[in-house]
């Protein structure tokens, strides 16, 4: 709108725009408000119970935490779960969503067993899973029954002593359990790509690998996005899976946090802890958010 | 027979407690109903509690104890950390909505710390002739003259096996009477009877392995908790530890409740909390026994734990909070809570005998505990204040990093015992029993 409409207009009487504007953030305002006292605030109550003791600004809270025995190995092992669970997670989910959206028969009923995991909490699923790897568990009995392990012999898939093995099992509950969400967004993604492209695809006489790599997955990048974004957070936060199944022997970030909190009784350390997952967790989706669409605006 | 080991117990824990030889005389019990009967009109009571947190036993507090006393009880359970949460905040915002608090001895200094609580000096002289163990009132103090908290009941860990493990018993040997070498010979030979090992500790998150490093291991074998923290004799002492360890199930790492290990035939021979080991004796009391923890070179190192009651500042409901208590320490309310928890009075009510088999088992092996002649009662740490949880966490450190870490022993005790010593410092904590006492604050012998 030129200069010249705006002038012509009566004085005192809001433009349509500046109209719009204002019941654009009337309808904004109580979602933001809504995230400010329930988000962000506490986001800044968290960071500065961090950094601030009775006497003033401190860094005694975050050497703490850098200093104590558990920090390195929980975010080393924080590290190797998201490294080793969200490339699997994707290539299973990816997988699903094909098979799904493959309109065979019967694929409604696949839909729903894929989704089952989204109902099942964390902890439930944490528990599910050390029945499963319990020195007396369904994994042994199954070895044993099998003949691959001499009866009355135990593997102790759980034991502190191997710590790679015990992570390994972490890995397997938590792609058991997350994959789904994965899953559903990949779904939702490939629903809505236009069934045109791939036939169009057919029609030059594209192979199923080349219609995969080269018009799924490009018209897919928003969706794998989110779903990256979301799993990536989430997978910071892990938490009772690890606690259900390891009992704790595996550390990691906000297992230090309630340790801090709830045992040690200190909400500075612990504080420090969840500050760190916060800050940890913008960096990655900042990357993500750059990097997936930097490669979309060079298309 | 049975009730006169409750009264053994009783009467034991009081003379150790009181450290004296001189044994108090029995108590007749005071008039629950009386108290009951003219309570019933002080209002609504809402007890806050970090225990009888199970649904189960929640059902049982409340009809075997709150509803015979005859006074409105609102009984809200609470994890320990949220417990504290709300009692601190509810005492800083001035809006105190409970009456009467139950929690464990280690959850009130942080409350005392917030101001959270009310001056109980005079419902304490109030209630002397209820017959609590002078100790345990002490205990009740906090460290300070007043008193803070009035003890409600007591419980202790033990040893448990399952009957297959006794065939492997050395012969010759009293599982009642048991040394740590002789432990150590018969987990090695149930061990390897069995193909595996056998014992179990509650190592995992949720476990109270601390519990059993500080009253159990350091008392048998330093003769203390704390000043014989990186003494040669500790070094020894996990020396040996690590021996045993062999014999413990590789799945330690994950366990909380040893009941449910011994339930699943995953370990024969355990230690752990009464409470914690109650469901197997309760579930198949022919297969397991229950016995004291064993005695090593200073003696039979055990610790009592200790819940007690006490009413938040500004609380709405004094009378009624006060009207409950007392009815909680008379004969019938101290029955009903163990018939209820299966935790042991504080006060010299016998316990009837139709009371739980897996109670009065857990009972015998508590007072011969108590009762042997080298016994060392280790009390929970005194005057810590909110440092409580690093001075538990000291002693877990210590265990990870000697035992699943296999880091040098003699480093990590000199580490750790630094961070002893520096918490006691911060806090000028004394030494309590069984160290002997301090002039001032307490000093690691180094």
């Amino acid at each position: 709108m030129g200069p010249g409409a705006r002038r012509s207009r009566p004085q005192g009487r809001p433009s349509p725009m500046s109209r719009n504007n204002r019941i654009a953030l009337m309808l904004l305002a109580p979602s933001a408000l809504f995230l400010v006292i329930f988000f962000a605030w506490p986001m800044v109550q968290a960071i500065l119970l961090a950094v601030r003791d009775d006497d003033g600004f401190t860094l005694s809270y975050l050497n703490r935490m850098v200093d104590d025995r558990n920090f390195g190995p929980a975010l080393r092992n924080t590290a190797a779960i998201i490294i080793l669970v969200i490339p699997l997670q994707f290539i299973l989910a990816l997988i699903m969503a094909l098979v799904v959206s493959a309109k065979l028969r019967g694929s409604q009923t696949l839909l729903y067993i894929f989704a089952v995991p989204i109902a099942v909490s964390d902890l439930a699923a944490g528990i599910v899973w050390f029945s499963i790897f319990n020195e007396s568990g369904f994994l042994n009995t199954f070895l044993a029954n099998v003949g691959a392990v001499a009866a009355g012999e135990r593997v102790f898939w759980l034991s502190s002593a191997s710590e790679w093995r015990l992570l390994g099992t972490v890995v397997v509950a938590e792609v058991w359990r997350a994959t789904s969400i994965v899953f559903v967004i990949l779904l939702a993604g490939l629903q809505s790509i236009p069934e045109d492209y791939d036939e169009a695809a057919q029609v030059f006489g594209a192979s199923f690998w080349d219609r995969l790599w080269r018009v799924k997955l490009p018209l897919l990048r928003p969706s794998i996005q989110v779903a990256l974004i979301l799993r990536t957070i989430l997978a910071f936060q892990i938490f009772a899976v690890v606690i259900a199944l390891t009992g704790g022997a595996t550390r990691v970030l906000s297992l230090e946090a309630f340790t801090w909190y709830r045992r040690l009784q200190n909400e500075h350390v612990a504080a420090a802890y969840a500050a760190l997952i916060l800050v940890i967790s913008m960096v990655v989706a900042w990357i993500y958010l750059r990097t997936i669409r930097t490669q979309e605006r060079q298309q | 027979m049975k009730k006169r080991r409750w009264v053994a117990l009783l009467a034991l824990l009081t003379m150790i407690a009181a450290g004296c030889g001189d044994g108090e005389t029995e108590g007749t019990g005071d008039t629950g109903t009386t108290e009951a009967s003219d309570a019933v009109d002080v209002g609504t009571v809402v007890v806050f509690s970090t225990q009888a947190n199970p649904p189960e036993e929640q059902d049982a507090i409340i009809s075997n104890v709150f509803e015979p006393s005859g006074i409105d009880v609102e009984f809200i359970p609470e994890q320990e950390g949220p417990f504290v949460d709300r009692t601190l905040a509810e005492a800083q915002a001035g809006d105190v909505q409970t009456d009467l608090l139950m929690a464990l001895h280690g959850t009130y200094p942080s409350l005392l710390a917030g101001e959270a609580l009310m001056d109980l000096s005079d419902v304490a002289a109030d209630l002397a002739d209820v017959g609590i163990a002078e100790d345990f009132m002490e205990l009740g103090k906090l460290g300070t003259d007043q008193q803070w908290y009035i003890p409600v009941f007591q419980a202790t860990y033990m040893m448990a096996a399952h009957q297959d493990a006794m065939a492997y018993l050395p012969d010759g040997v009293d599982v009642n009477a048991l040394t740590y070498d002789q432990l150590l010979e018969w987990a090695a030979a149930a061990s390897e009877g069995e193909g595996r090992p056998v014992l179990g500790f509650p190592a995992g998150e949720e476990g109270l392995m601390h519990r059993f490093l500080q009253g159990y291991l350091y008392p048998s074998f330093t003769g203390g908790m704390v000043t014989g923290f990186d003494s040669p004799e500790a070094v020894d002492m996990w020396t040996y530890f690590s021996e045993l360890w062999q014999h413990v199930s590789p799945q330690a790492n994950t366990y909380a409740f040893m009941q449910e290990q011994l339930l699943a035939g995953d370990v024969l021979i355990a230690f752990d909390h009464q409470a914690r080991l109650v469901d197997a004796l309760d579930q198949s009391p022919d297969d397991f026994v229950v016995f004291p923890a064993p005695t090593g070179p200073a003696g039979l190192g055990f610790m009592p734990v200790l819940v007690g009651l006490a009413i938040p500042e500004g609380a709405a409901n004094v009378d009624g909070a006060v009207a409950l208590m007392e009815y909680l320490l008379s004969d019938e309310g101290q029955i009903g809570l163990t018939q209820a928890i299966g935790f042991f009075p504080v006060t010299e009510a016998e316990v009837p005998s139709d009371v739980g088999a897996a109670i009065q088992a857990e009972a015998t092996a508590a007072a011969d505990q108590t009762a042997a002649p080298d016994a060392l009662p280790s009390l929970l740490p005194v005057g810590l204040g909110d440092r409580g949880g690093e001075f538990n966490e000291v002693y877990r450190n210590a265990f990870l990093r000697i035992i699943f870490d296999q880091e040098d022993i003699a480093t990590v005790l000199s580490a750790e015992g630094d961070r002893v010593q520096e918490i006691l410092d911060s806090e000028e904590a004394p030494c309590w029993p069984p160290d002997p006492p301090s002039d001032g604050t307490c000093q690691l012998n180094r």
